[in-house]
């Protein structure tokens, strides 16, 4: 870790500023991602901007019947919050589906956006890596790829981005706030995270002298079919092999509307709009649910220890839809799937 | 003159270390302290061609970066870095040459007044290295092995017996598999550390996280050459080991060497990523080849074990002599070779050896088991064997059939329908498995003294450790038991190089060996006292013999006659001494007659979602025969925690090394995965009865090893019950069940 200097922002506009004067600067709001790739010397930091108390920890309702949520709302606070518990109820089990209790208590909903991969590669500041050094060269590649991407990877990146939130994030199409030294924009969700394409190194299309300030739910949440099954290597306190989250509204037997993204195969959350559609209108049931996997997963491609994670994604989301098309989603507490 | 001895105990250190107040060897403070950080290799194979510590020098607040290059003296030879558990070969060194034998090797010191500053200094230093090829995979070795002699040294595979070729091939049943467990890597809550403390007349006392202070301190006399006195090494309270501090690992050299470079005291505590080239339990390949009668009896095992070890040092623990010791089997052969590569040498690690060798033999007694159509635990009490074949002699105790019949009855075996994918609930596929497990109930010479002051107080020393496992406690129960005392009236002290001898804790030998020394050390006690009664007028004990009196409530009192008696103050005054002290060296004296052993029958039962191949270890049983049990409460303890490391190594455990790069890639334990609270159900723990008259005066066997032994395989035995699905391989990961 590299000796920093620490600020505090006094609010929105001067924690842009900071930022905006100091490009090796890094927001600081839970620090749980931040402060381990400090120790690692994968971030060097010439400066801290201590955002954590900025007021951007309301959860708010939206003229439109959607919710607002700050950006600096605890990942616990979120998951416990009673809207979001009634409201989206797939954002709380996504929630508390990661980490911790004790980094749940920490982590901000910000922050959890703006977490880096968990390449091994990319903690190892002794070995190539294409998203922390651009140019050295993606040792994952033909190294150690197991927990890697299926989808969406590139010859210089086969990382995959490690949130649960996001993708039921994804899923709802929800909406990130930020602000800049320009007017404040929206970005939609699906639009935040990118792939690594020719530039790992960067996660996200946010600018470097831009910070989130909230996330906006639309008012939809799928509170009545939904599930968020997450699969791992242990029962709890592991990233995703693959993840699912899915939301149905369902009329009679039919599906009306269809939501579906994937964590855990690729450098954002996995979303398909061709999968979405082909389980518009059909019966909710085996069929349709195989026909969307199948389109989810066409061009999914494995690597030397990775290539299962294809035929346990199809499987996740078989199981996903029936959990969800049942109203009978995953318990995070009993491990036992549903 | 047993109330705490086979009493459910808590510990006598547990407020100490829920409170705090315990203090583990990165925690001493002394005015002065300088902190160091270590900088290691990153590459696997090679030599060091150029150090640059300008950059880290710079940094305010360094003191120092030392380097093969401006070290201390060290020693020069071999012997001087042999410790009493290192194996053959020649001694890592650390910052001795510019020869890099592993990736994360230290290769530099950086010492400054503030362990930030340290470990920012660290990051700063570059290292140029002259880069060698290297080879990292135990499976492309395989064939570049050598064998190890059969017989030639105690950990070496026995010699055979009978005709295995024939035998073999004339089984009615055979079954013969490979089974594989990769390299497993300790993670102790506490990491390694050392503070030293520089005395002002240049005597070093050394904090040092070690099983054995003794061996730590002999080591550094011998390595850095310095005179025995000099030296003091403490560890009061060690935050598990299990094997990884037997040997005095590369941190105590460095904070030493570092405090007399710069005559003043140092801490270096190494961080999580640091401690993985430590040792770790070797990556075994292993094939099993059992023949047997249809009827079940076992005629044949041929066992044959590629385990890995260092480019230095060849480790290895006798690992395919388990499989002729735990059944009656005519016939067994073994075979073991050792596989070099660029790697830290292995350690011991919770029952080295038998955690995996017996993971293999017990799977493939399963497999067996299927091939015969037999129950497996049919197959095994069919298989039972009353004598230790590879010896040739009969136990002292072994009751490990009532361990299968309350362990079964407990579980509810007779319920198992054998066919595999029998038996579900809803989505979940259920398996039951079970599997035996064995382990040595050594004893070693150990010193102990006692000093009983009139006040009714012992105070019992020992320079042996406590990894966590409640050595404390058990020492306190024996010695108020022996002497007649509250526990609290008893003080333990222990992990201090200038006690009383005690060799390294480990093995499972210290609850036997330290507890037989207080009873002897006691009884000395108890004759002194006697003595000093009999000078008493009118002693009620005069006619009394030593064997004729015990201590009780503070007094010393007739065992024939309890209105005889006196007080043990009273008695103190009389002669006019404050205290008794007595010091005795005890050494088990085995004539070799009989084999000492502990075993072990787990039952597992796993659910596996038939679709996703999620797995949950749901319930295990595990019923244990080691001797009498000290004190249930802890010795439960010891049991459930190798139960967990068991489904760990089932499981979630695995060490993954990227071969191009010859480097550890998961070492954290965010990555290098260990079962969580959510991975851990039910776990059911039976002692049974096993009288013991002859191991040692208390009946005691240890058993810090015997819980983790045959885990893996029970619950791998499951799965193949559950899902029809035999993965040979650990970790069981759900991949696997699909391939």
């Amino acid at each position: 870790m590299n000796p920093f200097h620490y600020t505090r922002a006094s609010d929105v506009a001067d924690a842009v500023r900071q930022i905006a004067a100091d490009p090796s600067a890094r927001f600081i709001a839970g620090g749980t991602n931040l402060i381990d790739l400090m120790k690692e010397d994968v971030e060097r930091p010439s400066r801290l901007i201590d955002i954590s108390r900025l007021p951007l920890k309301s959860v708010e309702e939206t003229a439109v019947g959607g919710l607002r949520i700050g950006a600096l709302v605890p990942n616990s606070d979120l998951a416990y919050h009673p809207l979001v518990a009634e409201r989206y109820p797939m954002l709380a089990s996504a929630i508390l589906a990661g980490a911790s209790a004790q980094l749940r208590n920490m982590a901000s909903t910000g922050g959890n956006l703006l977490q880096r991969t968990r390449c091994y590669y990319f903690y190892d500041v002794a070995t190539p890596c294409n998203k922390r050094a651009p140019g050295s060269g993606c040792s994952a590649i033909d190294g150690l790829n197991r927990m890697h991407a299926i989808l969406g990877t590139s010859e210089a990146c086969i990382a995959t981005h490690p949130s649960d939130m996001c993708v039921a994030l994804a899923a709802l199409d929800a909406t990130v706030h930020v602000a800049g030294p320009a007017a404040a924009r929206a970005i939609a969700f699906t639009d935040f995270h990118r792939l690594p394409e020719d530039a790992p190194q960067r996660d996200t299309n946010l600018q470097p002298d831009e910070i989130v300030t909230a996330i906006e739910l639309p008012p939809r949440g799928f509170a009545a079919n939904y599930t968020y099954l997450k699969i791992r290597d242990r029962l709890s306190y592991a990233f995703a092999l693959v993840s699912v989250a899915a939301a149905l509204e369902l009329e009679g037997g039919t599906i009306k509307d269809a939501r579906l993204a994937l964590g855990g195969v690729a450098h954002k959350p996995w979303r398909d709009p061709m999968a979405e559609a082909a389980l518009r209108g059909q019966p909710a049931g085996e069929v349709a649910f195989s026909r969307a996997a199948d389109l989810m997963l066409g061009d999914a491609k494995g690597f030397a220890h990775n290539a299962f994670k294809i035929d346990l994604a199809r499987r996740a989301v078989l199981r996903a839809l029936a959990q969800a098309a049942a109203g009978t989603p995953q318990s995070q507490s009993d491990k036992q799937i549903r | 003159m047993t109330n705490y001895i086979g009493t459910a105990t808590s510990r006598v250190d547990g407020r100490a270390k829920v409170t705090g107040a315990a203090k583990y060897a990165g925690e001493y403070n002394t005015a002065g302290l300088a902190h160091a950080s270590v900088v290691t290799s990153t590459i696997a194979k090679g030599r060091i061609a150029r150090i640059d510590a300008n950059a880290a020098l710079s940094i305010a607040g360094v003191i120092d970066v030392l380097t093969h290059q401006n070290r201390p003296r060290m020693a020069s030879v071999d012997d001087a870095y042999t410790d009493d558990t290192a194996p053959e070969g020649s001694p890592f060194r650390p910052l001795y040459d510019d020869r890099i034998r592993f990736s994360g090797q230290p290769v530099a010191l950086v010492l400054a007044e503030e362990p930030e500053v340290a470990r920012f200094a660290a990051s700063l230093v570059r290292v140029e290295y002259d880069e060698e090829a290297h080879v990292t995979d135990i499976h492309r070795q395989r064939d570049a092995t050598f064998a190890l002699e059969p017989g030639a040294d105690p950990f070496g595979p026995p010699k055979p017996r009978g005709a295995t070729e024939p035998a073999l091939a004339a089984a009615e049943v055979r079954h013969r598999g490979e089974y594989f467990v990769p390299i497993e890597h300790h993670n102790p809550m506490e990491p390694y550390a050392t503070t030293v403390i520089f005395e002002h007349d240049g005597k070093l006392n050394v904090y040092d996280k070690t099983q054995g202070v003794q061996n730590v301190q002999r080591y550094l006399c011998r390595v850095l050459e310095m005179a025995p006195d000099k030296v003091r090494v403490m560890s009061p309270f060690v935050g598990g080991a299990f094997g990884s501090g037997l040997r005095p690992q590369y941190q105590v050299v460095l904070a030493t060497l570092a405090a007399l470079a710069l005559k003043r005291s140092v801490r270096l505590v190494l961080t999580r990523q640091q401690m993985y080239v430590l040792g770790y339990r070797p990556a075994m390949i292993q094939e099993v080849d059992l023949g047997a009668k249809s009827g079940g009896i076992l005629d044949v095992i041929a066992h044959e074990a590629v385990t890995v070890t260092s480019q230095y040092e060849d480790f290895h623990r006798q690992e395919t002599a388990w499989s002729g010791l735990l059944y009656d089997c005519a016939n067994a052969k073994y075979r073991h070779k050792l596989a070099r590569l660029d790697l830290s040498t292995p350690c011991d690690m919770r029952a080295p050896s038998a955690a995996t060798a017996v993971y293999a033999l017990e799977c493939a007694m399963d497999e067996l088991a299927v091939a015969l159509k037999l129950d497996p635990l049919d197959l095994r009490l069919k298989c039972h064997s009353d004598r230790d074949q590879n010896a040739d002699r009969p136990y002292s105790s072994k009751n490990l059939r009532d361990c299968y019949r309350q362990g079964a009855q407990s579980f509810g075996w007779d319920k198992r329908n054998p066919e595999p994918r029998s038996m579900r609930d809803g989505a979940e596929l259920i398996g039951w498995g079970t599997a035996s497990g064995v382990w040595e109930a050594l004893q070693v010479p150990i010193a102990v003294r006692i000093v009983l002051t009139a006040n009714g107080h012992a105070e019992v020393s020992c320079a042996t450790s406590d990894i966590g496992t409640g050595t404390y406690t058990i020492m306190a129960q024996v010695v108020a038991d022996m002497l007649g005392l509250p526990l609290d009236n008893v003080t333990i002290k222990l992990g201090d190089s200038t006690l009383p001898q005690s060799p390294v804790e480990g093995g499972s030998w210290i609850a036997a060996s330290v507890s037989n020394g207080i009873v002897t050390t006691a009884d000395a006690i108890r004759r002194e006292l006697l003595r000093l009664a009999k000078q008493m007028p009118n002693s009620p004990l005069a006619d009394a013999a030593p064997t004729e009196v015990a201590l009780v409530d503070g007094r010393l009192v007739s065992v024939r006659d309890a209105s005889r008696a006196v007080p043990l103050a009273e008695t103190m005054r009389h002669s006019g001494v404050d205290r008794i002290g007595e010091e005795k060296s005890t050494n088990f004296e085995d004539d070799g007659s009989h084999a000492h052993n502990t075993h072990s029958a787990v039952f597992a039962e796993v659910k596996v979602d038939e679709q996703l191949g999620v797995i949950r270890v749901t319930r295990v049983i595990s019923a244990v025969a080691a001797g009498r049990i000290l004190n249930p409460k802890t010795a439960r303890s010891q049991i459930i925690g190798g139960v967990v490391w068991g489904i760990g190594m089932a499981l979630h455990e695995e060490t993954l090394i990227d071969h191009k790069f010859g480097r550890i890639m998961n070492a954290n334990i965010a990555e290098y995965h260990v079962p969580v609270n959510a991975d851990v159900r039910n776990i059911e723990v039976i002692f049974v009865d096993e009288p013991d008259a002859t191991i040692n005066q208390l009946g005691i066997k240890g058993l810090g090893e015997i819980g983790i032994v045959g885990v893996a395989a029970a619950i791998a035995n499951a799965i193949y019950h559950a899902t029809g699905k035999r993965v040979r391989d650990l970790p069981i990961s759900l991949d696997k069940l699909w391939r």
